[in-house]
């Protein structure tokens, strides 16, 4: 049991804690980040630098900004203006903290060594490559045909609503009836 | 330096799972919600590669890929529900969605 690993479960799990108990949407997506980044370090710990990379790039990247894009637009008075942002402290010392102390233990870790798990060994990003070019290549064509429903849907339901076409036998605008409840 | 138990980072795993899943049972607005699903999605996908990486194989990480395909495609329908939502009932509440009530 190594204290790396203990320190990088206990700021995930405080994360996510203050995660589903936020009351700011952009705070709480700023400690969503900060535990996907912290799961991010376990799967370094534990011999999987490719799913690492990946939960960093596309999780904590891209995810992670589509969901701020969202909050953007939905919110109604989501942040201060860009002057009290930083003078703020309050915004950013939670986050960034947590953050720091994931920092320390990457340099820790590239000092003295990543720990891997008893009884493993690291796997290296060819084997998962293999694997997944190999047996799991009908998995690989489910996912990208997932993916594509997934723009497909993203795109319908996101077509402004003017653009619909009006049923034949229903004159009245049908916009207007949704408004409000 | 010592290595770690698989053991813990299955418990790391499911600490995980059952905040998300806390969180999607308690928050009522939806964008915390989907926040929560992604909490939960990202658990499974720890406890994948903690599997995999206990065996020395790279089916974990393989599967991890696909919960990350998974996550991806469901916070898409998931947002563009979210906004569509936003655009004709004008609130995030999900108590207040109740028009599909018999």
């Amino acid at each position: 049991m190594t204290p790396t690993f203990v320190i990088t479960a206990a700021v995930a799990i405080i994360a996510t804690t203050l995660v589903i108990t936020g009351r700011n949407a952009v705070h709480a997506l700023l400690y969503l980040v900060v535990s996907l980044l912290a799961v991010a370090v376990i799967f370094l710990m534990l011999g999987a630098p490719f799913a690492a990379a990946l939960e960093v790039i596309i999780y904590a990247g891209a995810i992670m900004v589509v969901f701020l894009f969202v909050v953007m637009m939905v919110e109604s008075a989501p942040v201060p203006g860009p002057d009290q942002t930083l003078k703020d402290a309050r915004l950013w010392v939670g986050p960034g903290l947590l953050a720091a102390v994931l920092l320390v233990e990457l340099v820790v870790m590239m000092a003295m060594g990543v720990p891997g798990v008893a009884g493993g060994e690291a796997v290296a990003p060819q084997a998962v490559g293999i694997r997944l070019m190999g047996p799991y290549l009908l998995a690989v064509e489910l996912a990208s045909m997932l993916l594509l429903a997934g723009l497909v849907g993203a795109w319908h339901l996101g077509r402004p609503a003017e653009r619909t076409v009006p049923r034949p036998h229903a004159p009245a605008p049908a916009v207007k009836r949704e408004t409000g409840p | 330096m010592t290595t770690i138990p698989a053991d813990h980072a299955l418990y790391t795993a499911a600490a995980l799972f059952a905040l998300g899943l806390t969180g999607v049972l308690v928050r009522r607005s939806l964008l915390f919600v989907l926040m929560s699903l992604e909490v939960m999605l990202n658990a499974v996908g720890l406890a994948f590669v903690a599997g995999g990486a206990r065996w020395g194989q790279a089916d974990g990480q393989v599967m991890f890929l696909l919960v990350l395909t998974l996550a991806a495609a469901e916070v898409a329908i998931g947002l563009a529900l979210l906004l569509a939502v936003h655009l004709r009932v004008g609130t995030l509440d999900g108590d207040r969605l109740s028009r599909l009530r018999g």
